[in-house]
């Protein structure tokens, strides 16, 4: 087995393996602590893909931003004492069913279709093509980027402070 | 055998289940939104993997880049609604809300 792919295998096992934490752990920080396995192993992925500066952002966003708002609001809402019942989950073996089912049919789709190959397969920096895209055939969906996070940064903060009653 | 788009393809189903699980089982607000974080994820895989043995361009990172974004917007939204609910209710149980005023 060439060393590409055995870090590829590597790589995955690591995703989903803290994916699984994610989805089956009892106790919910760990389940916010498996996210950064899950989201750093994603990374891996995108540089495998030879997506530079996707893997970047993720980074960035997801492992520096997201992860840390998850677990601030863990640490902020769940009482640390009675850690068994916060990550309490309902309804499993229908869940498992049905998400067994679902997978089974996306595999089975994925091997059997004729999926478009590219001529050739490229790896090069992208971080310059990404940049010229945004500020050319993508600039409306950038600048509107900009308003969402804007909204939303609001929309977090009237949202999330406390009440002053007068 | 070398690893080709259906790798990456089943690990994204792969990731997607697990998300989908977890907003389906999950009864804690946060957790749910976990979930949610790795549908997205699974879904940014799909792109980038396309992007690089189908398309060729970059368009699909692209998309990948705006999913991120819109993934912090709905985690920074998201998180501060369950804060408001938890200072509302004392509980982020989903089952527990079910009241829309106070």
């Amino acid at each position: 087995m060439e060393l590409a792919t055995a870090i590829f295998y590597l790589v995955a096992a690591v995703t989903v393996g803290s994916a699984a934490m994610v989805a089956f752990s009892r106790n919910i920080i760990y389940s916010a602590f498996s996210l950064l396995g899950t989201f750093a192993g994603v990374a891996g992925i995108y540089v495998f893909l030879g997506a530079d500066f996707v893997a970047a952002v993720q980074v960035l966003i997801y492992v520096g931003g997201i992860l840390v708002l998850i677990l601030f609001a863990v640490m902020l809402t769940h009482r640390i004492t009675d850690v068994q019942i916060t990550n309490r989950a309902a309804g499993r073996i229908p869940a498992l069913v049905m998400v067994a089912v679902f997978i089974a049919l996306l595999v089975q789709t994925i091997q059997e279709t004729p999926w478009v190959k590219a001529k050739e397969i490229v790896y090069v920096p992208t971080t310059g093509a990404i940049g010229d895209l945004f500020l050319q055939s993508y600039l409306l969906p950038f600048e509107l980027a900009s308003l969402v996070l804007l909204a939303a940064l609001i929309g977090a903060v009237v949202l999330a402070r406390k009440e002053i009653k007068e | 055998m070398a690893i080709g788009l259906t790798h990456y393809l089943v690990l994204g189903a792969i990731l997607f289940s697990l998300g989908l699980y977890t907003v389906l089982t999950r009864r804690n607000a946060i957790s749910v939104l976990m979930g949610v974080e790795l549908i997205l994820n699974s879904a940014n895989i799909n792109y980038v993997a396309f992007s690089h043995f189908s398309s060729g361009n970059v368009d699909g990172q692209i998309y990948a880049i705006f999913v991120i974004m819109l993934a912090a917007a709905e985690a920074a939204v998201g998180l501060a609604i369950v804060l408001a609910i938890f200072q509302l209710f004392h509980t982020i149980d989903v089952g527990a809300v079910e009241t829309l005023k106070e």
